[in-house]
């Protein structure tokens, strides 16, 4: 029943969209308050019933209802509950209902907490919202139902692929879909506003919460997937510039320009066409995401051809939401209002740079992703663009954006001396170099690429704290001074300083490791020892292991440095019957950001007879911080939401007195 | 464990990876060895989603090394690599595409982007700005509406 129940919430759901797109797009040409009122009671409405087929689903999920069909191919009763949770969102269809879910639920917030809208902007806003609904629920409804019953049930389901069943992966999807779908609300405002021909300063701020949540959700997400593929496929590897990687790579890359062009809207008027430009670009980015991962288009040019249907009908549904987005943008952008004028050297003109390089960088992205499609295409020669290709083109275009980094917070507004702002960075200019220096001499002899990077890095997070301190420190204020301002600074400010400082760690985290790491691998007999960066580990013992719904083998190695003891590394590797797949579960010592990971790998003869195992251990120095940097970049973006000068219903020009975080930043 | 279970395991053994370095198969000159190790990282697993050989424990994968290996023993150039391995399995090998006529669209999009963006900017400039910074009356109202909140 509960299955049947679900089916006909999420058809329901449909209805209520459609419900949503009629009544607000007629109460914007009504002019009916009360028609618009019940297009957003529609978006409530939409998102409880979506949240209802969910939860059933989860509920076939929890039970092991194997009639489901989609519970019957992606679970299996000795699966943990966590697991089966989690294997709500394991298949397509699953997630496509998550997507669903976190639409009508962006929805259902922009009806309900939108209040300093202006009810016309409102009103489209929420049509255009529900014109999304419409089209998601309805490939869900008609094309994916994860609902629908099987005639003949199995007793036990398949399972979910043992890869999968791991609590970074199970908790980043929804991460990852809270982010992309985030921009969603971007992209209904975008267009609302070209609807309504006005693109100002307001809008602005309307926008930048809705794209600074989805933002620093979608940060995490890519974060959690990244430190996934860091330890659970065994070599190391944090990105690879896979298809999968660099479908949700694009959205954060768009949605990055997208928050600093909108500054420039917000303070100063201009770029609001540009800005307009990047919030449908970034939603259109989620759903080429959405439509690359879930073909298989890329992945696998046959599972195109296996199921044509849906890869067809989600490029369709691609094709019709960014296409209206893009010819109403194209209709409606000559005649917005050019805003505020600035001369070249300004903080306007930074971000105006920053927005090429980041666009350039995306451009980059996006044709590595889609250039073996066009090609084959086009001449029927099969390609690969793969990690060297990014290495090559997306790196040095972002370093030219991290050059500039610094520099932009220090100029004024308009018209700015970049000489003053440049002399002000002094001390971040030489710490930089000294790293570049100290790198390419000492540390890292020759590797120029790595001296650029940690120099970059330095430069960054330097450059940061230099805009910190000149923000306090004017009129020579002392110690305490300078504390109290730091601490009084508008959230918005140390969102932004934090935000960058979480890249200049990333920056450093990647250079190092990228450069810094070591890499040993030998067959150890029991008591047999190898070294690896100084740490030397002897294999003690290898016993079995029976698992939940897996066996293993696990190693017991003890880590051993400069004589003192460090770790006992366990490597496993783990068989799971239901699916017939071996995965590996390594170890990682923590010391300090590095990393010492050790892997257990496949038996082998050893000498005399005596059972041996392979064995592969790495060194990774700074590792920690390439997870961290996000980490902080989305904290930066949190503390920046927390502004209440960017929180929704604050009243225009309110009379309140204002509060500490709200005081203008001392002259300078 | 069975011996049965340990043919399982054994057989199943297709996802795990980092299998360039297994001590069985490297090459006793480090040097050679090291450029070899460069030399996978460029070099696809076309069998595989879209790892490079540096990283995949197929079959193949050890077999493409080892022929690397050979060759980089033997003292063949990269190029020379390169260019057997596509006449065998075509340029889909290659993870850094070459630069050819086909496929100079995919280098210089990028620098196109920020050519063509940095035209348009400079075509869009207005007027340079006012040669004072006193503002406005007008602008002087605005920025109190702006930041009165």
């Amino acid at each position: 029943m509960t299955a049947e129940f679900g089916s006909f919430a999420l058809v329901l759901a449909f209805a209520l969209s459609l419900a949503q797109a009629g009544l607000s797009a007629g109460g914007r040409w009504r002019g009916s308050a009360a028609l618009s009122g019940a297009g957003e009671g529609a978006a409530a409405g939409a998102f409880l019933c979506t949240a209802v087929a969910f939860f059933c689903l989860m509920y076939a999920f929890v039970t092991s209802d194997f009639s489901v069909a989609n519970v019957a191919q992606n679970s299996h009763t000795a699966k943990p509950l966590f697991y089966k949770i989690t294997g709500v969102w394991g298949s397509h269809e699953g997630s496509m209902l998550l997507w669903c879910l976190a639409l009508t639920g962006y929805g259902a917030a922009m009806a309900l907490a939108g209040g300093g809208l202006p009810a016309r902007l409102k009103s489209s806003a929420v049509a255009v919202q529900g014109g999304l609904g419409v089209l998601f629920l309805g490939y869900t409804v008609f094309a994916s139902n994860p609902l629908m019953r099987l005639a003949d049930p199995p007793v036990e389901g398949r399972s979910l692929n043992p890869l999968l069943q791991d609590p970074y992966l199970a908790i980043h999807p929804p991460f990852l879909y809270a982010g992309y779908v985030g921009m969603s609300v971007v992209f209904s405002l975008a267009l609302a506003a070209l609807i309504e021909g006005r693109v100002d300063a307001a809008w602005a701020r309307w926008v930048r919460p809705w794209a600074l949540a989805a933002w620093s959700l979608l940060t995490i997400g890519i974060m959690l997937g990244s430190f996934w593929s860091y330890y659970v496929l065994g070599w190391g590897g944090w990105w690879a510039w896979d298809p999968v990687e660099n479908a949700s790579f694009m959205p954060w890359l768009a949605a990055t320009a997208l928050l600093h062009s909108a500054t420039v809207t917000e303070k100063r008027g201009a770029l609001a066409g540009w800005t307009v430009f990047l919030g449908l670009v970034a939603f259109t980015f989620s759903m080429l995401g959405a439509f690359l991962v879930r073909s298989g288009v890329l992945t696998s040019v046959h599972a195109f051809a296996i199921d044509p249907a849906r890869g067809i009908l989600l490029l369709i549904i691609l094709g019709v939401a960014a296409g209206a987005g893009f010819a109403v943008f194209a209709w409606r952008a000559p005649s917005l209002a050019p805003g505020g004028l600035f001369a070249p050297i300004s903080r306007e003109g930074a971000l105006v740079l920053n927005n090429l390089f980041i666009a350039a960088a995306t451009a980059a992205v996006l044709f590595g992703t889609l250039f073996p499609l066009i090609r084959q295409a086009l001449s029927g020669d099969a390609v690969s663009v793969g990690a060297p290709y990014f290495n090559r083109t997306f790196a040095p275009i972002m370093a030219a954006v991290l050059v500039i980094l610094p520099i932009a917070p220090l100029m004024p507004w308009k018209r700015a001396d970049l000489k003053g702002a440049v002399q002000r960075l002094g001390v971040a200019a030489g710490l930089a170099l000294a790293t570049a220096g100290l790198s390419f001499v000492l540390a890292r002899p020759g590797q120029a690429v790595t001296a650029a990077g940690l120099a970059l890095g330095v430069w960054v997070i330097a450059g940061t704290a230099t805009e910190l301190v000149q923000r306090a420190r004017g009129g020579g204020a002392g110690a305490g001074e300078i504390w109290r301002r730091l601490r009084s600074l508008p959230r918005g400010a140390w969102g932004m300083s934090l935000a960058h400082l979480g890249l200049g760690l990333f920056i450093l985290g990647a250079a190092m490791e990228t450069s810094g790491r070591v890499e040993a691998a030998k067959v150890l007999g029991l008591g047999d020892s190898m070294t690896v960066a100084g740490y030397r580990m002897s294999l003690d013992k290898v016993g079995d292991v029976d698992g939940a719904n897996y066996t293993a083998q696990r190693a017991s190695l003890a880590v051993v440095r400069n004589g003192a003891p460090v770790c006992q590394a366990a490597p496993e590797r783990r068989f799971y019957p239901a699916s017939q797949q071996t995965t590996s579960r390594v170890t990682i010592c923590v010391q300090g950001l590095s990393d010492l990971y050790v892997v257990l790998g496949e038996p082998r003869a050893g000498g005399a007879g005596q059972p041996a195992w392979l064995i592969r251990a790495y060194w990774n120095p700074w590792v920690r911080l390439i997870f961290l940097g996000p980490l902080v970049m989305a904290v930066g973006g949190g503390v920046s939401l927390s502004d209440r000068r960017l929180r929704f219903g604050v009243p225009r020009r309110a009379a309140a007195a204002p509060t500490p975080a709200a005081v203008p930043e001392p002259a300078e | 464990m069975s011996p049965r279970r340990w043919l399982a395991i054994a057989g199943a053994v297709f996802c795990l990876a980092g299998a360039a370095a297994d001590p069985a198969d490297q090459l006793k000159n480090p040097a050679q060895e090291a450029h070899a190790r460069m030399l996978f990282r460029e070099i696809r697993c076309v069998v595989c989603q879209s790892e490079s050989i540096d990283e995949s424990d197929a079959d193949l994968a050890r077999d493409l090394r080892q022929l690397v290996r050979q060759r980089v023993a033997a003292g063949a150039s990269d190029a020379d690599i390169k260019a057997y391995l596509v006449s065998r399995y075509g340029e889909f090998v290659l993870l850094q595409p070459r630069f050819s006529p086909g496929n100079a669209a995919l280098w210089l999009a990028p620098f196109l982007v920020v050519v063509l963006g940095a035209g348009v900017v400079l075509a869009r400039r207005r007027p340079a700005a006012p040669e004072t910074d006193e503002l406005s009356e007008p602008e002087k109202a605005r920025l109190a509406a702006l930041t009165d909140n």
